[in-house]
């Protein structure tokens, strides 16, 4: 049985920022909600406070990483790119500030609504030149990803996972390198964030049905590892991504600009948030109500195929998941 | 401060006006009610206040480079221009970047850039842009998306500090950018964290794009209005040098400093009032216009308009 593993980006990032005293952490009245807390109480001289004023947070940020420090943002996902936009591309991401942004909450992983869900931030954020993008899709990235991040010569931005997080692999976040959970012949899935967890609860079914799955977990979007990609692309029958985010702007745009410059002759469906906002209610009702989840995946997959997989819901509830331990050696689950 | 010229202060607010005003008549448009209400701030800044090294770019600005980016090591700011970064100098943040061309012309004034710098003013390919990037002269980080400025500068600040740095972050900014929320959310802050090591100046020509502020959307009493953020100020005469020096000697222990200098967008070029409200950016109807405005504005500068309009032909 797969562990739950709670808060631990407050354990990671405490850890790191500890040891690395150019990081500040900024925090724009969210500061417990994004598991900085703790942080804040132990180490006030790396913690600055600036209220709810994203716009001059940011500003203040590039203003700090211009002398030599490099501030970790804490706040939602939502409150990174939307009121602070302009100051987003002109105080950091012009200028190429090592200004590293941690957004929670990514996707419809909040009851909030639409006041709280990032849907589009990963069409906007890998829009904007010099950006990097990276996404966590379990315990093990969100412990891994700060050092990643924090190498990286330019801004970045990150969706992090709070709370009580899955843990799903064993080796650390791997920065521009498409994640092998399996290896198969038929069809390939990638997936992203915690769509990642729902995709695997689908690969036993569909094994049971004699359907070969090529399951990629997307943790770096941009850039993207198109050679990965491609390599794995090769072949199959069907392409099948799912995302927390649009599809449009996301991790099925990304595909399909590859699949259409490389003249790839694969039929592609992409699942996420259809050009539609969603509203306030529970992460399962959500992902299931917009196709977010293992059974809209498990559909997906049989349309591409051509072929009526008869999975019910039921069956994919009483799936119990197991961790992936190597991505060389990939397993079934 | 390296001696980069042996003028005085007024010497250097009059040769500023003149340059812009020589480039606008050359030009047939120009921000010149910006160099009437700045020309005393920029010229006693750059010749008294700023504690700044050698420039570090050369006299005749490079061209553009390329935009900052992991890939691009040739990218550069015009930061150079204020000397190199070393904790006892001064750092000087621009946030209006229209105000460009009157920068050019002090950075000129004052030596630290070329006399024929400008020559490259609005060159496809130069870094000498009209609306100054960060790449421009005198620019240090992007701004002119107004109000970013002050914040960055106080990141800026609140770094220096930490580190104990000896040095200042200056700032100009303009009175239209206190119609964005963003320099409240700022004044806050600095007010908050105790940001002692900025000295920001406030072009307050009340005069913004749209023509009169007051017309637009007004800032009321704007001293007590900053004065209740906690930030201290000194509401002066912007024109008037020894109130500038009075000012800037009066800062407070553990506080920074804002001087609100109330100008005219028309000091020095009377002839300008006849364009009220609309100063913004002054260019030119008719041939007729052009050459009333040459005569007047040239005699209030004390220059010639014969030889204007002869070096405006070979130019």
């Amino acid at each position: 049985m797969v562990e739950i593993v709670t808060r631990p980006y407050a354990r990671a990032f405490e850890t790191f920022a500890a040891a690395r005293p150019e990081v500040l952490c900024l925090s724009a009245d969210l500061t417990s909600s994004c598991e900085v807390d703790g942080f804040r109480d132990r180490h006030p001289d790396q913690f600055v406070t600036l209220g709810m004023a994203e716009q001059a947070m940011l500003s203040f940020a590039g203003g700090l990483a211009m002398q030599g420090f490099r501030p970790f943002i804490h706040t939602f996902a939502v409150f990174l790119y939307r009121r602070p936009y302009d100051q987003l591309i002109n105080s950091i991401a012009y200028s190429n500030r090592k200004v590293r942004m941690m957004g929670f909450l990514p996707g419809i992983t909040t009851p909030g609504g639409i006041t709280h869900q990032a849907i589009e931030d990963i069409a906007v954020m890998r829009a904007i030149p010099n950006m990097t993008v990276l996404e966590c899709g379990d315990a093990t990235e969100v412990e891994t990803v700060l050092e990643v991040a924090d190498e990286i010569d330019g801004p970045v931005y990150v969706r992090i996972l709070r709370g009580e997080v899955p843990r799903l692999f064993s080796t650390p976040f791997a920065f521009n390198k498409l994640r092998t959970l399996s290896e198969g012949d038929d069809v390939l899935v990638l997936t992203s964030g915690v769509c990642t967890e729902e995709a695997l609860r689908a690969l036993g079914p569909l094994n049971e049905r004699g359907i070969s799955v090529h399951h990629l977990h997307v943790s770096t979007l941009k850039p993207f590892d198109r050679d990965g990609f491609i390599r794995a692309a090769k072949g199959k029958k069907g392409v099948v991504t799912l995302e927390n985010h649009l599809i449009n702007g996301g991790l099925g745009s990304m595909v399909a600009e590859i699949m259409a410059e490389e003249g790839m002759a694969i039929r592609l469906r992409r699942l996420g948030l259809d050009d539609t906002f969603a509203h306030g209610a529970s992460k399962p009702y959500l992902m299931r109500k917009y196709g977010l989840d293992a059974l809209a995946l498990t559909q997906a997959i049989g349309q591409v195929l051509g072929r009526n997989l008869d999975i019910t819901e039921t069956e994919l509830t009483q799936v119990r998941l197991d961790l992936v331990h190597s991505e060389h050696k990939a397993e079934a689950l | 401060m390296p001696a980069l010229n042996s003028k005085t202060t007024e010497e250097i607010a009059l040769g500023i006006r003149r340059r812009v005003f020589l480039h606008t008549m050359r030009h047939n448009g120009g921000y010149l009610s910006q160099a009437c209400s700045a020309a005393e701030s920029l010229a006693i800044l750059y010749n008294e206040f700023l504690n700044l090294g050698a420039p570090t770019l050369p006299g005749i600005p490079l061209p553009f480079r390329g935009v900052p980016s992991a890939t691009n090591p040739d990218a550069f700011t015009g930061a150079g221009y204020h000397g190199p970064f070393a904790p006892d100098y001064d750092r000087f943040i621009i946030s209006p970047a229209h105000y460009a061309l009157v920068i050019y012309s002090a950075l000129i004034e004052i030596g630290r850039m070329d006399e024929n710098a400008l020559d490259h003013f609005n060159k496809d390919g130069s870094s000498v842009e009209m609306i100054g990037a960060e790449h421009s002269p005198g620019m240090e980080v992007t701004t002119g998306s107004l109000a970013q400025g002050l914040s960055m500068a106080a990141g800026i600040a609140w770094a220096r500090a930490r580190r104990t740095e000896p040095g200042k972050v200056w700032v100009y900014m303009s009175d239209g950018e206190f119609q964005e929320g963003q320099t409240w959310e700022t004044l806050a802050a600095i007010s908050h964290h105790g940001i002692d090591n900025l000295r920001i100046v406030v072009d307050v020509n009340r005069q913004q794009c749209d023509g009169a502020m007051s017309s637009v959307l007004d800032l009321g009493d704007l001293p007590a209005r900053v004065e209740s953020f906690g930030v201290p100020v000194r509401s002066i005469d912007g024109h008037d040098l020894d109130a500038f020096r009075k000012a800037v000697a009066s800062a407070e222990s553990g506080k920074s400093l804002m001087i609100l200098a109330n100008t005219s967008p028309f000091q020095g070029m009377d002839f300008l009032k006849r364009r009220f409200p609309r100063l913004h950016y002054v260019r030119f109807k008719s041939r007729d216009e052009r050459a009333e405005m040459l005569k007047a504005i040239a005699g209030e500068l004390g220059l010639d308009p014969v030889e204007i309009e002869r070096n405006a032909a070979h130019g």
